[in-house]
């Protein structure tokens, strides 16, 4: 058994993730992204890799989960459903159902509004397909089918993001998705249960950067406000509705609240306000701290934002505005041509802008300057520009944790860029010893997985496999002392150590009937085979000198014998009833057969003053029975005397 | 396995509550309170005058019931009585499905020999804290007006206990008269604290682990926000316990049976088609008291819907489940609609007496019902245009209220579906009432939340006719007593209680002696757990291998046939352990693919079968048992 990975995107590359796993014959696709930079075909991952001949993807798929709701995870979705005909079910958390439709709507009135030329997806498309999708909350474990189980773990990337957890049958994985392993200022780190995994995929957008606390980054990202606004500048914050928006909001929110400020904060559309509704039913969703202030105030009332009208745009004075979208186009675009030209202002960009955008352009910009938009139209740009250095992605520490934490058996990285995972990759195979793959787009890696064989077990078995098995060691504590001294002197390790390693022993019965396997001990064995037991027995007929044996009675010479046993082997249990005496498994009587089998004397007359005992005992107990009958073979006559 | 049924509770709000000897480990399962005990108490008197004239009219024997036979002290609380006959450090697990079946806990976990792990869904463990919280806010009216408490208090002295009415005797004694036990003062603040520390929250269907062995996951119930069924699974087999369920419920997430499916055992545990049947009898007790009740034919208006949406819904499921008829009835709507037209004419009925000049008095404990109501009731003030205020007195209320708008996830569908659309799901706790909708900006919600009566916001606010939805359902704490004494002579003001509440015990102290209560009555049942026609379609489905039921469905159950069921089945009695076999005889065993690979085989051809000697280490994990390579020497 193996899991087979294809790649259908953010294979060495960062956008439209979507990475098709089959564990055990149980497809499922994770994320079902658009790259945002393209505008052709390859826009979409090339579903027709799923399944080469059929077409059918809901009888190739068992179901889609999707990780969180940027456009890079979500965006092929209402595609994938509505016109590749995908009608299988579809799973992501509670938030991003309630915002993906937000994220979906925005970016298909960007892209798809005036240009019918290929196949797109329509208002009513986003809403049929979010009509499929199956919300689930963290933890929920989902039995998918009878053999598919997945479950949802917080990440903390943006709200409503979540590692997802699938299991078939023995072999289990986990997806990542986007994720921060530091809290921010609304959302909490990453978590997850420690799992017994075969494989983990894992971005990694930051695999080989380290960062620093985020306070000072959020201070300095203040302080460059403050000074503009102080300054009478104009702040423009280009950013997506969701996400980035919020909390820079909060950070500012905050601010603004300390220090008494009364610049007004906008924000551009009706939609962040919507947006803002969301998070305030989501906060549960949100980090401890936020949660623990729902009642006094919800954290996403924010006092100073208004929402902001066009006309507002030639205001005089200073003021922050939240537009549009992240990469500068449309209403963000329309500002910033305005505002651009003037020193006092400022430009704030968020996060990862793709190639060939303004908000890519201006990033290497070192103004003043001037730069081209579109059809040669130059604009001169004399604003500050700011790039925010926090990210709600994790840093590549913070990927070596997660992974060191998981230890799967194999680990594979996507959502980022080649040379930086080949470094990664580097890096948890010599450090974790992990195996670690970065496959291409259209990639397809094999993964050995674990698989483990039922059998019903008896409760003798289990039982005895609960019976402890003690070891005891003793240490020298001069070893110690070398490997660590200050801890030494606290706490001083015992020189005896006690440790346990209990074993497990039976047999295991297979039926060739149906293969139902069955293990039981030893003890069982007979019964469960129903056969009779064959002993291996050994047997002596021992001659035992006894003067006058014929006057006296046989009765009195097995007190003798008894006696003499008894003092001989003070710590065996012997037991005397009815003239047969036995030790374990020796059983030894009065032979008066005149020609027993296991006499090995050579005449078969019987020697004067002679008897004959007649012994038998197992293979286990050879040594003991030869014991005994030298000892009873050396009979001396004080025995007698004493009795 | 061993089961024990300590109390078969009584309805909604003390709910049963058994004990589960599984794998070696002992559960409890549930720890409520029954709070309608409380009855027996006087409400805090106004002026301490009375008591003096209740002088002990020396043994009255015939003396008839009224609100002078109540008892004048600090009440005590009823608590499982056969609880205490139990060993508490021997309790390992305790699984709590509903937020009161959580009330009684603090009297187990302030017991210092308490160690046992509590398990309970994330809002079933905040709304039981609120809960607790208010209890305990309600009660400290007693204890200003009585002082500290004894430890013997004059009422409990046996001639005192003897010369009450048989009414209050049977409450307090038991319906068998069997024992005067479990009554005990309240828990304090702390110890509410103290126990939810202990408390360990859950999603639902989040699976939890105890000791390697015990696998449990809570699943939606449907009959409150947060409330569960719990499944229980351990290496020889699987357990289902069933509390009191709702189908579709109006605000709770519906009920999750198709989760519970294919358990080996079923504890059926919900007792609400039994407790209708008394129901029935106390109603005729309230007939023969001279209140004035309205009532309203459910039966018929019920039966009618059932019929109706039974045939209108078949196409809304497309379940590919073999029992798919089975299921399209278990899921039919009827029961939403059915509790939503009560709400509405508990609505309408609101409003024709404020229309009269009266004020609306709803002492409703049920969350997820007075969620909805105020819900309905500010849609329909909106449609009349009338200016009215609804206040929600309560000292937890407006955490209560906010708690519930940030929980879409643990909602019903419509309520999950008007959150995905519109972010946000009540307006109860909206902190811009305003806001709501473009449409409705004109007018001005009036909904208040206030702390406490006396609170100074409401006295500014206040104004008559008016809604109050305020606590405690038992009429003996809380706001309610200030509030009815005040409008019980008013004809034209209307009360709202459900149909559980003992009208006639409930309202005996507001009753001045001799005169008839003026202010209206409106009880109203409420669906609290599974109708028996459709537990019979429900075992059906799960496809169990054994069955308890409660004695109390013995009679039931023959007469329904159940004797051709597919499983088998037991019934249990309170305080008798019933001996459940496990299903299966041995314990499942997984063993790594690596050993099984180096085993040397011998083939018996006779019996058709290969033995192996086997070697490991034995490995508890998750439930499951798992042989793996050991670390040979």
């Amino acid at each position: 058994m193996a899991i087979e990975c294809l790649v259908l995107g953010a294979g060495q590359d960062v956008g439209k993730s979507c990475v098709i796993v089959k564990i055990n014959g149980k497809s499922i696709m994770f994320d079902c992204g658009i790259h945002t930079g393209y505008q052709d075909h390859r826009r979409y991952p090339d579903f027709s890799l799923i399944s080469a001949n059929s077409g059918d993807f809901t009888d190739s798929l068992s179901c889609i989960i999707i990780t969180h709701f940027h456009l890079d995870h979500i965006g092929a979705l209402p595609y994938f459903t509505q016109v590749c005909g995908y009608n299988g079910p579809i799973y992501m958390t509670y938030p991003t159902k309630a915002l993906a439709p937000i994220m979906l709507e925005d970016y298909r009135k960007l892209i798809f509004e005036g240009r019918e030329e290929e196949k797109q997806f329509s208002s009513e498309d986003i809403a049929e397909c979010m009509k499929k999708v199956t919300a689930v909350d963290l933890k929920q474990t989902i039995q998918v089918d009878k053999d598919l189980q997945i479950r949802a773990y917080y990440a903390g990337h943006v709200i409503g993001a979540a590692m997802f957890y699938a299991k078939v049958g023995d072999s289990a994985m986990v997806y990542t998705g986007d994720y921060n392993m530091t809290a921010d200022r609304h959302l909490g780190a990453a978590q997850i249960d420690r799992l017994q995994l075969d494989l983990v995929i894992t971005e990694s957008t930051y695999a080989t950067s380290y960062r620093d606390s985020k306070y000072v980054r959020e201070r300095e990202f203040l302080k460059v406000v403050h000074n503009c606004v102080a300054g009478g500048g104009k702040v423009l914050i280009p950013t997506f509705a969701l996400g980035r928006a919020q909390e820079l909001c909060m950070i500012l929110d905050d601010y603004w609240e300390k220090t008494n400020l009364k610049v007004p904060i906008y924000f551009s559309a009706g939609l962040t306000l919507q947006a803002n509704m969301y998070y305030k039913i989501l906060i549960n969703w949100t980090s401890q701290k936020v949660k623990d202030t729902y009642t006094t105030r919800n954290p996403f009332d924010f006092k100073n934002v208004c929402s902001f009208d066009r006309s507002l745009i030639h205001a005089p004075g200073p003021c922050v505005l939240f537009a549009t979208p992240a990469m500068i186009s449309g209403f963000s675009l329309d500002v910033f041509k305005l505002w651009a030209p003037d020193e006092r202002n400022l430009v704030t960009l968020t996060g990862y802008c793709g190639s060939g955008t303004i908000g890519r352009k201006l990033m290497v910009a070192k103004p003043p300057t001037r730069i081209t938009l579109d059809d040669n139209v130059q604009l001169d740009v004399r604003c500050q520009i700011y790039q925010l250095s926090f990210s709600p992605h994790t840093d590549a520490k913070g990927i070596m944790d997660l992974v060191k934490f998981l230890s799967p058996k194999h680990v594979i990285l996507v959502h980022g860029e080649k040379p930086k995972m080949v470094k990664l990759k580097e890096i948890i195979e010599s450090e974790l010893e992990i195996p670690c793959y970065h496959p291409a787009n259209h990639e397809t890696l094999h993964i050995p997985s674990t698989r483990r064989i039922e059998a019903s077990a008896s409760d003798a078995f289990l039982q005895s496999c609960l019976c402890p098995n003690f070891k005891f060691l003793k240490t020298d504590p001069r070893q110690d002392s070398e490997l660590d001294d200050d801890s030494n002197n606290k706490r001083k390790m015992p020189q005896l150590q006690v440790c346990e390693n209990r074993v497990a022993q039976g047999l295991l019965i297979t039926l060739q009937k149906n293969q139902s396997r069955k293990v039981v001990t030893e003890n069982e064995l007979i019964d469960t085979i129903g056969t009779e037991i064959h002993e291996e027995k050994f047997a002596y007929c021992c001659p035992i000198y006894f003067p006058n044996s014929e006057s006296r009675d046989i009765s009195s010479f097995h007190l003798i014998l008894f006696g003499k046993l008894s003092r001989e082997f003070p710590d065996l249990n012997i037991q005397d009833c009815e003239d047969v005496i036995r030790i374990q498994s020796f059983v030894g009587s009065f032979c008066s057969k005149a020609k027993c089998p296991y006499r090995t004397d050579v005449s078969f007359q019987s020697v004067l003053d002679t008897v004959h005992f007649c012994c038998a005992w197992s293979m286990g107990d050879e040594e003991l029975a030869w014991r005994v009958i030298s000892t009873m073979k050396n009979l001396k006559l004080s025995d007698r005397i004493e009795t | 396995m061993e089961f024990t049924c300590l109390s078969e509770g009584k309805g909604f709000y003390y709910p049963p509550c058994h004990i589960l000897d599984i794998s070696g480990f002992r559960i409890l399962l549930d720890c409520p309170m029954d709070l309608s005990s409380l009855l027996v108490f006087s409400p805090v008197p106004i002026d301490p005058n009375p008591i003096i004239s209740n002088e002990k009219t020396s043994l009255k024997i015939d003396k008839p019931l009224d609100a002078s036979s109540l008892i004048c002290a600090q009440p005590r609380y009823r608590t499982v009585k056969n609880l205490i006959l139990w060993d508490v450090s021997f309790i390992d697990v305790v699984l709590i499905s509903s937020p009161m079946g959580m009330m009684g806990l603090p009297f187990l976990t302030r017991n210092k020999d308490f160690s046992a792990k509590v398990y309970a869904t994330e809002v079933a463990a905040r709304i039981g804290q609120l809960m607790m919280e208010d209890l305990v806010a309600m009660h400290k009216e007693y204890r200003q007006f009585y002082g500290p408490e004894y430890d013997s208090p004059e009422w409990m002295k046996w001639d005192e206990l003897d010369s009450l009415p048989i009414e209050l005797k049977q409450i307090l004694f038991g319906a068998d008269g069997a024992g005067f036990a479990g009554w005990m003062p309240l828990y304090s603040a702390a110890d509410v604290k103290d126990c939810m520390l202990k408390v360990e929250s859950l999603k639902y269907a989040e699976e939890t682990c105890y000791n390697g062995t015990l696998m449990m996951s809570a699943f939606s119930s449907g009959l409150e926000i947060g409330s569960c069924n719990w499944k229980i699974t351990c290496p020889k087999g699987s357990v289902a316990y069933i509390s009191s369920s709702v189908f579709s419920p109006l605000t709770a997430m519906s009920f999750d049976y198709k989760s519970l499916q294919r358990s080996d055992v079923i504890l059926y545990s919900d007792f609400s088609s039994c407790n209708a049947a008394d129901n029935f009898e106390a109603d005729n007790n309230v007939s023969n008291s001279r209140c004035f009740y309205m009532s309203f034919d459910w039966f018929i208006m019920s039966s009618l819907l059932s019929f109706l949406f039974t045939f209108l819904f078949i196409s809304h499921y497309s379940d590919d489940d073999v029992n798919l008829e089975a299921s399209i009835k278990l899921g039919s709507v009827d029961e939403y609609t059915e509790e939503m037209e009560k709400l509405n004419f508990i609505c309408s009925s609101s409003i024709d007496f404020i229309k009269a000049g009266g004020s609306v008095l709803i002492p409703i404990g049920r969350h997820g019902i007075v969620l909805q109501l105020l819900e309905q009731l500010a849609v329909a003030l909106e449609n009349e245009n009338m200016k009215v205020p609804i206040f929600v007195v309560s000292s937890v209320a407006e955490e209560l209220t906010a708690y519930a708008n940030i929980i879409p996830e643990w909602l019903c569908e419509q309520l999950q579906d008007r959150a995905v659309r519109g972010g946000q799901t009540f307006k109860a706790g909206q902190t811009s009432m305003a806001k709501i909708g473009k449409n409705r900006q004109q007018i001005e919600l009036m909904m208040y939340l206030f702390p406490a009566i006396h609170s100074l916001k409401l006295l500014t606010n206040w104004q008559e006719p008016c809604i109050v939805f305020c606590p405690h359902w038992s009429f003996r704490l809380g706001p309610v007593t200030h509030l009815l004494r005040r409008w019980c002579g008013d004809p034209n003001s209307l009360l709202v209680i459900e149909k559980e509440v003992d009208a006639g015990l409930a309202l005996l102290p507001f009753k001045p002696m001799e005169i008839d209560m003026k202010m209206k009555v409106l009880q109203c049942p409420f669906l609290s757990g599974i109708t028996l026609q459709k537990s019979h379609q429900l075992l059906k489905l799960l496809q169990p291998k054994h069955v308890v039921f409660p004695e109390i469905l013995r009679q039931h159950n023959k007469n329904n046939g159940h004797s051709e069921t597919s499983f088998s089945f037991s019934y249990y009695k309170e305080n008798e352990k019933v001996h459940i076999p496990y299903t299966k005889k041995d314990s499942e065993l997984d063993i790594a693919e690596e050993l099984v690979n180096q085993l040397q085989s011998a083939t018996l051809t006779k019996q058709e079968m290969t033995i192996a000697r086997l070697r490991g280490e034995l490995v508890l994990e998750q439930g499951r048992q798992r042989l793996i390579l050991g670390n040979d020497e």
